[in-house]
């Protein structure tokens, strides 16, 4: 049984222009130890589907109207509001991708840091704040018991993302899902919070869910890979699969589509067009207006999905590329 | 962008610009119904108090000791207050010293707030840093009380009232202006550097003053009612406009003494302050929405 | 940090109020129709007084040392009006009646203006704003003479539930104070709904509720601080409006404070107490702003007052 199981999750924002399909019939698991790449445009709904199920996205407009999402065998979609609040932050943790502005500048970092604990694990604000400086020293900040009496605005970036990593882990969460940690950040910081992330898991067999848009990011740290484009997942398999033997027009047009160092490049090719509207969707594949394959059935149906090997499967009408 | 044009030659440019802001404003301010609302209500007191003298039924001064305290009526509009004087005409007339007040008081402050703002900003450096920091600390002030000392002291002369609450209001002009003028000079100097010396001056008071009007215009309208308020403050106790002249202000207080056992002479007055000041606080809010769309709003 | 801004603060606070004493001395002296000037058409008694205690014979000099040296003592000079009582006297009996007022009218202000700007943060576009928010226009923009009258009209006498005038029983406090308060309420309430309406939106609200905190556990440690900061802004204005508007609402319920007095004494050109409770009020005013901005850097750690 997977850790967190994804079952024909939609998720739709009913606003006064229509209604907005973020969401639409999306399926993927994650099992202990794993992490989890899912990669996308903006747009693709690559946020609101772990958003959604978490109780993060406010209810009305939000609706879910079908799915279920498997927490070790339990419909999180089913609990209270209570119920999966207390999961929150303790057994699936979050973290976000705008580190300047995700902490509270009002508060110091130890008096935000030591919440998860005193709320989820009974522990005392004395405990709790020991605790808390253990957990700076793991994510590699520098003089923990005065960092912990700092504001955040006294922080860069980088080091505000490790206050938010160690915020997240404080719990010893069995799932993280990290959306776009690194995209607000440098070069070499991204590195290294990656790097720190892996080790991390190494040592917690922690599942992490990392949604990102930047395919280099995914090809160093995922074990398995979920494509999405305008609300559902046309691809999913292990890293190596995805990079080297894509079997979806998309991934592969995404693929060309980033920069190489190692070819010489002219013109670096584009995917023409623009991505759906997500409130006028119609039947068939959301792709169709920009894929180079395209077929008429695409145009009326969504593809099912094709199982390319035990592990590696498709959503495409097209079987062969050439 | 050619430099060497004469004045003359610049101002089809300046002009193009200027018409499509202000269309643009304009369009917006008219769909903004309490705006529109306010406007209307504005337009027409402005006409009744100007033509006054020809409309008013009855003399400023007429006194009828039969009809004292009388209901309204057909022979009174607004009924007749403890002298037998007709309420109509007397709100009437206190509507033409208050809004006066309140123009030539707002103009005093937008004249003083626009010259200090101006030179603040325009000059720049240590001068500005203090002549603002004065502003900050003069911010706190309640203005009127300053106001009330100096009616104590030289007596309570109208032009010295206008004057005096004139100087209420300058404070959030100045800030405004020179904010305006510190976002031209880095704008403008760089072209007029371009030219020759003396047309320098022409080129900033082209392009100065459009460009500065808008927010003027804006707290302008909202600082009229504040001013009109303060008016009526002061001639409510008693320290403003004094017998035999009336303002809506004095008219209040008439009414306060007795209100009750005819609550309409306290009625009429305050409905007319109080429609003349949310009309003007409307448009104020939406002149500041059409001109800047982009502020902060509630 | 904090010390350096509350030096430079004074720095500047001095001079200007020493100017403003300076300003006030000569215009007592040269108030026409005063003691000091030619036709001096003061009573007797009132005379005396003042020459006993400015020693006019002196240099105009040495009258201003004298008194400087007076007001570091807090001693404001005799009434001109009033030939038996000095300022000191009146305001010692008056202000303790006005700050009682002004208190109960700022609790009003906030209780009622943090009350529904809070509802209507929390029930956006619903009644619990609309409502609430439309009521406070009419208090931004009536004045409270307007206002006071009307109340007194309404309650106290067409339906009778509360006393007119006075200041002697606990309900004789209540129209004043909701009157003198209304107006700030409206501001209050707007200041609130708008500082929590931006908190709620922050990225940090975000996370806290990704941590697992309760909505009421959000609200207090994570909303409270950022959204009450414009209110805390507004506390400085509000006080200086609750003082002059007491003048009114004095007035109008006939309340034996400082501002009935003080109108009274502008009427009559008492200048020793216009000059005397005008400096108290700006030294009120001054003191409070910077009571206001200290409390302001306290709540917020990112503002940097150079």
């Amino acid at each position: 049984m997977a850790l967190l199981e994804i079952k024909n999750l939609q998720a739709h924002f009913h606003t006064r222009k229509g209604i907005v399909k973020a969401v639409n019939d999306i399926s993927y698991s994650i099992n202990p130890g794993e992490t989890l790449g899912i990669v996308g445009e903006s747009g693709s709904g690559k946020s609101v589907s772990q958003l959604s199920y978490l109780g993060l996205l406010p209810s009305p407009p939000l609706r879910i109207p079908k799915g279920e999402v498997l927490y070790r065998g339990e419909n999180i979609l089913s609990m209270s509001s209570e119920k999966l609040r207390k999961l929150r932050g303790n057994r699936i943790s979050m973290i976000f991708q705008e580190p300047m502005t995700s902490l509270n500048p009002y508060l110091t970092i130890g008096s935000q840091l030591i919440e998860p604990l005193v709320i989820h694990c009974g522990y005392s604000k004395k405990a709790a704040w020991k605790e808390a400086c253990g957990a700076l020293d793991r994510v590699g900040l520098p003089e923990a018991e005065k960092s912990m009496k700092v504001y955040p605005h006294e922080f860069s970036g980088g080091m505000r993302q490790r206050v938010m990593i160690a915020m997240a882990l404080t719990t010893q969460p069995e799932i993280l899902i990290a959306d776009e940690p690194t995209t607000a950040l440098d070069v070499t910081v991204q590195a290294q919070i990656l790097d720190l992330l892996k080790a991390i898991q190494k040592e917690t067999q922690m599942a992490i869910l990392l949604i990102t848009h930047d395919l280099g990011v995914i090809a160093g740290t995922a074990d398995k890979v979920v494509v999405m484009y305008a609300g559902s997942v046309f691809e999913e398999g292990p890293v190596e699969n995805i990079f080297e033997k894509s079997e979806h027009p998309y991934t592969r047009a995404l693929l060309k589509s980033t920069p190489r160092i190692d070819l010489h490049q002219e013109k670096i090719p584009v995917i023409g067009g623009t991505i759906a509207d997500l409130s006028q969707l119609k039947s068939g594949c959301p792709f169709y207006e920009r894929c180079e394959y395209r077929k008429d059935i695409c145009r009326l149906t969504f593809p099912s999905h094709r199982e390319i090997d035990s592990a590696h499967r498709t959503f495409c009408h097209v079987e062969s590329f050439k | 962008m050619s430099n060497t044009t004469l004045p003359e030659g610049i101002k089809p440019h300046e002009e193009e610009v200027g018409t499509s802001l202000y269309k643009d404003a304009w369009y917006r301010l008219l769909k903004n119904k309490f705006a529109v609302l306010g406007a209307s209500i504005l337009i027409l007191e402005l006409i009744l108090c100007l033509i006054t003298p020809w409309v008013a039924p009855y003399g400023f001064e007429t006194q009828n000791l039969e009809l004292t305290l009388a209901k309204p009526s057909w022979v009174h509009w607004f009924g007749t207050d403890n002298l037998g004087r007709d309420l109509f005409t007397r709100i009437l007339y206190g509507g033409r010293i208050s809004i006066t007040v309140g123009l030539l008081a707002s103009l005093v402050s937008v004249v003083v707030g626009v010259i200090y703002g101006a030179v603040s900003g325009f000059i720049g450096g240590k001068t500005d840093n203090i002549l603002m920091r004065l502003v900050d600390i003069l911010y706190a002030l309640p203005f009127i009380f300053l106001v009330i000392i100096l009616m104590v002291y030289f007596g309570r002369n109208i032009l010295l009232l206008f004057l005096a609450l004139g100087l209420t209001q300058w404070l959030t002009m100045a800030r405004i202006v020179r904010g305006q003028v510190i976002s031209l000079k880095h704008k403008e100097f760089i072209e007029a550097a371009k030219s020759i010396g003396v047309k320098t001056r022409f080129i900033i008071l082209r392009h100065l003053i459009p460009n500065a009007l808008g927010p003027v215009i804006v707290y302008l309208t909202l600082k009229v009612p504040a001013v009109i308020l303060e008016e009526a403050f002061l001639s409510f106790l008693g320290l403003g406009v004094q017998a035999p002249m009336a303002s809506w202000g004095t008219l209040i207080s008439s009414g306060v003494e007795v209100m009750e056992i005819a609550p309409w002479v306290l009625f009429f007055p305050a409905l007319m302050l109080s429609a003349t000041l949310f009309s003007l606080n409307f448009l104020g809010d939406g002149l500041r929405d059409a001109l800047d769309p982009k502020g902060a709003k509630d | 940090m904090g010390l350096t801004y509350i030096l430079k603060r004074l720095f500047i606070m001095i001079p200007v109020f020493l100017l403003v004493v300076t300003l006030v001395f000569f215009m007592i002296r040269f108030a026409p129709g005063g003691p000091f000037s030619a036709e001096k058409r003061v009573p007797p008694q009132v005379l005396k007084n003042l020459e006993a205690k400015y020693h006019m014979d002196e240099s105009l000099m040495k009258q201003y040392f004298r008194y400087l040296g007076d007001l570091s003592r807090f001693d404001l000079g005799p009434s001109f009006k009033h030939s038996n009582r000095t300022v000191n006297e009146i305001i010692g009996e008056a202000l303790p009646v006005s700050m009682e007022l002004g208190f109960i009218s700022l609790c009003w202000a906030l209780l009622i203006g943090i009350t529904a700007g809070g509802l209507a943060a929390l029930k956006p576009n619903t009644l619990y704003d609309y409502i609430p928010m439309s009521i406070s226009i009419m208090g931004i923009c009536l004045p409270t003479f307007v206002i006071g009258p009307v109340l007194v009209l309404v309650f106290g006498l067409w339906l009778q539930w509360l006393p007119v005038a006075g200041w002697n029983s606990w309900q004789d406090r209540l129209l004043p104070s909701l009157t003198l308060g209304f107006a700030y309420a409206a501001y209050i309430s707007r200041l609130t709904r708008g500082g929590f309406m931006e908190i709620r939106h922050q990225d940090f609200i975000r996370t806290a509720r990704a941590k697992g905190l309760s909505e009421g556990q959000i609200l207090i440690k994570h909303a409270l601080r950022g959204g009450i900061l414009p209110v805390v802004s507004y506390l400085g204005p509000a006080l200086a409006g609750i003082i002059t508007g007491a003048l009114v609402t004095e007035t109008i319920f006939n309340i034996p404070g400082l501002g009935r007095f003080f109108i009274e004494s502008a009427l009559n050109r008492d200048y020793t107490m216009v000059m005397g409770t005008s400096l108290l009020y700006f030294s009120l005013i001054f003191l409070c702003n910077f009571l206001v901005d200290i409390v302001y850097v306290i709540l917020d750690p990112r503002v940097k007052y150079e």
